[in-house]
């Protein structure tokens, strides 16, 4: 008996052995690809379970987070949801994550390893750091004016600091709040159900990801080409170009909303905003010349991050002279972004130094420290130093004498561009009404601002009358706001 | 065979005997470490979870102490001779028991198991106390081997009379109480196993014919063995519980093998086993989705249905990888039904890590060998395949549930013995310990020269 006993007792030790061989493989090798499995919520449990890292606009969080005492557990709050919405996006437990709440994610939900001081440690404890603090270089009065001055129409508006590059403001109409998005319950499902049937699209962000025919404000980029290829050397001598103007190998004749066009000098045609002589211009400096100016200033760039991805504003290369001629007053496929346009104000301001626009100053763990900040970026020289001198001297021009008075601030140069862009088929489309300008206060060495706004107007039926009338007035309050703002230390 | 405690004190030439010592010293000291391992999980779960120490951990700790406490006087008191580590591995793994409830409980506001579970185990070392007490030697219970059956046959059936409860029919609902009778059935058919085997041993081993090389019994005696193999059988597909069945069948072959010393009864014990559980198989659906789940666990992940409990519980151990994620921190919540009871394992090998539940398999391995130490110790065939039977009874249970919830085997409805909750399965593992200590004592008293045999 006592053998069998023994075969008995090694038939246990069997079971032992077989249990802990494939607890083994459970635990040590199984364990990654399990803990990776879709179906697994462990990864977001603890993903929700610290409070986000918040976004910070002027010093002040625009986040911040609510212990919901679930499983996923805390959830994204907005302290101005809809204010701020194009540049925080959403933080949802069920959609995702857009815009810096995605680009940003690391630092914000703490998985950068940059945010631990020792990473082996944290291995070995399991904890994960605090979420990271995300600065924007955002000014929150101009935001603010921005999305006032808009209201309930539907438009966007961007605002650049023309010798840094940092965006200042970054509003879209109508907007959304995000916090609607943040749980997971089944208001969220409807919520988000809701705001993707809705025809307005409140969570388009207009500013960056949506383009638009830009009209005249795109008369900037011709003017410069013209300028820096020579076939204007004198903004007061008459050019020539007939009025009405017909397109190139076609029948069809452009005319003008203004008067006095036939062979105008650049500063008249620039400041009542002749298409016909800035059409006739941009034929006269051919594809290639208007292809290098447009490209200069940030169309057809593909790859521009602020520091999510922005709509690739478009300048059609492959053109006739007749679309050309389009192309060069901002219409047939000619499309940009409100971004793209307040590039444009900011490298006339900037002396024809364009910088690449961005939205993060720093980023900082919770404690304060610093994990990344924006370094000195590339500066490219868009037209010679002389030519944005004299392109501000004509916006400087539209502001005192032509379509955009409504964007004059007392105690500040400031200069614009109006514009109006008709679209649809048969220029059914409710029309856009644009303004792209930029401020210097009047003891300040330096352009402190630019900005482009773009509105839809029912109203705007004459041209550049509607861009001054509509969009100058909001580009006004938002210079304001940023000239009287304290300088970002 | 003598290595159970022979240290042999030659100092005195003239004493007659040798005195064997006892070693409830040992005993004692090894309580208190499984009295303060549990105290310290407890405390462990509330720092992680609220970052204080629970307000009654003292209390808890006390309770805890003084059923060990209680427990070690009666054992030093009854059975001086018995082994000393059965009773702090029994405390151990209670205690364990307790502090993974209790932090489940945390998750299941409401629905707290943990002072249900602690009331059981005080009637469960009550239970082992009246045991050591009253039964004085192991062989009085051979006598009442057929009462033994009729009552765990009386048992088993009993719950068919009862709604099935999440697909198996094997609880009885009294009042607020569920029973599962079929737990206390274990012992007793260990019990009647044990005898009828002693009792039978030699006409099972040589009567018969031999058929190639296998020793078949004749038809009299083969007549117990089909008629325990329809009981499993009948169980199973009575009350859908695949895990009892097992357990039984598994006990049985061991016990018939241990007793005969014959290859051929585990070849028929296995053909039968085989041919039963493929015929449930096909026929039973419970028991079909069941084999599903084991060889596709994550089938219902494909399907767009989300994980299964056994994908849950796989994902649980997986996150606990080698050191676990400490008491407290673990999401293995996520297994949903049943978490506390049969899957209890995964919220030990998640939060534990590979580490803590190898302990926790080496200490039921250690109980187990404890068993088969006395088993082997002792004289008389009754005590042996008693001791073996209810060791066995442990090894087989903990490996059939173990083997479940971690997708070695297809998963069966078993308790984990003293960890998993449920009233009746700590009531009966206190039992089986209170039994291998009774028989322990006597396996070593025979070696004291001091006592008389």
């Amino acid at each position: 008996m006592t053998r069998h006993i023994r075969h008995a007792a090694a038939f246990c030790v069997l079971l032992l052995v077989a249990l802990l061989v494939n607890t083994a493989w459970l635990q040590v090798l199984q364990g990654p690809s399990y803990g990776g499995n879709p179906a697994n919520r462990r990864p977001a449990i603890a993903r929700y379970q610290q409070p986000r890292g918040e976004i910070l606009v002027g010093g002040r969080p625009v986040t911040g987070s609510r212990d919901t005492g679930e499983q996923l557990r805390y959830e994204r709050t907005y302290t101005d949801g809809p204010l701020y919405a194009p540049v925080t996006g959403f933080a949802s437990q069920l959609y995702g994550t857009t815009f810096l709440e995605h680009t940003e994610d690391g630092v914000l939900a703490g998985t950068d390893p940059m945010l631990s001081g020792f990473p082996l440690w944290r291995d070995v404890t399991r904890g994960r750091p605090p979420g990271g603090h995300v600065v924007t270089t955002l000014d929150p009065a101009a935001q603010r004016a921005a999305f006032d001055g808009l209201g309930a129409r539907k438009g966007a508006v961007a605002a650049i600091e023309p010798t840094t590059g940092r965006i200042l403001a970054l509003v879209s109409t109508p907007s959304y709040d995000p916090a609607e998005l943040s749980g997971n319950g089944p208001a969220v499902a409807a919520a988000w159900a809701r705001l993707n049937h809705d025809p307005e699209q409140p969570m388009l962000n207009r500013a960056v990801r949506q383009t638009y025919p830009p009209g005249s404000t795109f008369k900037v980029v011709t003017a410069a080409a013209a300028l820096d290829a020579g076939v204007v050397t004198d903004l007061d001598s008459r050019t020539d170009s007939p009025d009405p103007y017909r397109l190139p190998g076609t029948t069809t004749r452009l005319v003008n909303e203004a008067d006095g066009c036939e062979n105008a000098s650049l500063r008249h045609a620039f400041t009542w905003s002749c298409n016909t002589v800035f059409a006739k211009l941009g034929v006269d400096v051919g594809v290639d010349g208007m292809r290098a100016a447009a490209e200069g200033f940030g169309f057809n760039d593909e790859g521009l991050r602020v520091p999510f991805p922005v709509a690739p504003s478009t300048f059609d290369t492959h053109v006739d002279r007749a679309q050309l001629a389009l192309s060069s007053i901002g219409q047939y496929n000619t499309r940009a972004t409100p971004l793209q346009m307040a590039m444009v104000a900011a490298a006339v301001a900037g002396g024809g130094q364009a910088r690449a626009p961005y939205l993060v100053e720093r980023t900082t763990r919770r404690s304060g420290g610093t994990v990344s900040a924006a370094g000195s970026r590339p500066v490219r020289q868009v037209m010679r130093p002389t030519t944005a001198a004299r392109l501000r001297e004509l916006m400087t021009g539209v502001v005192t004498d032509g379509t955009g008075r409504n964007a004059a601030i007392p105690g500040a140069t400031v200069g614009g561009k109006t514009g109006t862009a008709q679209h649809g088929l048969g220029n059914s489309g409710t029309p856009y009404a644009w303004c792209i300008s930029w401020a210097r206060a009047d003891d300040a060495m330096e352009p402190g601002v630019a900005v482009a706004v773009v509105v839809e107007d029912a109203s705007a039926r004459r041209g550049d009358i509607s861009g001054g009338g509509t969009a100058a007035p909001i580009a006004r309050a938002v210079m304001t706001a940023v000239l009287r703002s304290p300088p970002a230390g | 065979m003598t290595k159970a405690g022979t240290t042999v004190a030659a100092a005195d030439p003239s004493a007659t005997a040798v005195r064997l010592p006892r070693r409830r010293g040992v005993e004692l000291a090894l309580i208190v470490p499984a009295v303060l391992l549990p105290v310290y999980g407890y405390c462990a779960v509330g720092l992680a979870r609220y970052g204080t120490v629970p307000p009654g951990a003292a209390g808890y700790g006390a309770g805890l102490a003084v059923l060990a406490l209680l427990a070690h006087l009666v054992v030093r008191l009854r059975a001086p001779y018995a082994d000393p580590l059965l009773l702090p591995i029994g405390v151990l793994l209670n205690g364990l028991g307790l502090v993974l409830i209790y932090r489940l409980d945390l998750e299941t506001p409401g629905h707290e198991a943990a002072p249900a579970q602690l009331v059981w185990s005080t009637l469960g070392v009550a239970l082992f106390i009246l045991v050591v007490l009253v039964l004085r030697d192991h062989r009085w219970l051979q006598r009442y081997a057929y009462v033994c059956v009729v009552a765990a046959l009386a048992l088993l059936t009993l719950p068919i009379c009862f709604p099935a409860v999440n697909g198996a029919r094997i609880w009885v609902r009294l009042g607020g109480l569920s029973i599962q009778p079929g737990e206390f059935a274990k012992v007793l058919l260990a019990v009647f196993f044990a005898a009828y085997l002693a009792a039978n041993r030699s006409a099972l081993a040589y009567a018969g014919r031999q058929v190639w090389r296998l020793q078949l019994p004749t038809g009299r005696v083969l007549g117990p063995v089909v008629a325990i193999w329809l009981l499993s059988v009948g169980v199973l597909v009575l009350e859908r519980d695949l895990g009892t069945s097992l357990l039984f069948f598994g006990l049985f072959v061991v016990l018939l093998y241990v007793a005969t010393g014959r290859t051929g009864w585990i070849a028929v014990g296995l053909l039968l086993a085989v041919a039963g559980a493929v015929t449930v198989g096909r026929l039973e659906p419970h028991v079909r989705g069941r084999i599903g789940e084991w060889l596709h666990p994550f089938a219902s992940i494909e399907a767009g249905q989300g994980p299964g409990q056994v994908a849950q519980s796989l994902f649980s151990f997986a996150a606990g990888g080698v050191t676990g994620t400490g008491l407290g921190r673990g999401h293995s919540i996520l297994v949903g039904f049943a978490v506390k009871s049969d899957f209890i394992l995964a919220t030990a090998g998640e939060e534990l890590g590979l580490a803590g539940l190898s302990a926790v398999f080496l200490l039921y391995a250690l109980l187990v060998e404890r068993g088969y130490r006395a088993g082997l110790a002792l004289r008389d065939p009754f005590g042996r395949l008693l001791a073996i039977g209810l060791a066995s009874l442990v090894a087989l249970q903990v490996f059939v549930i173990a083997g479940g919830v971690t997708g070695l085997i297809p998963l069966t409805g078993l308790a984990m013995p003293f960890l998993a909750q449920g009233g009746s399965s700590v009531v009966t593992n206190w039992t089986i310990v209170a039994l291998l200590i009774r028989v322990s004592h006597v396996a070593r008293r025979q070696y004291d020269g001091r006592v008389a045999p």
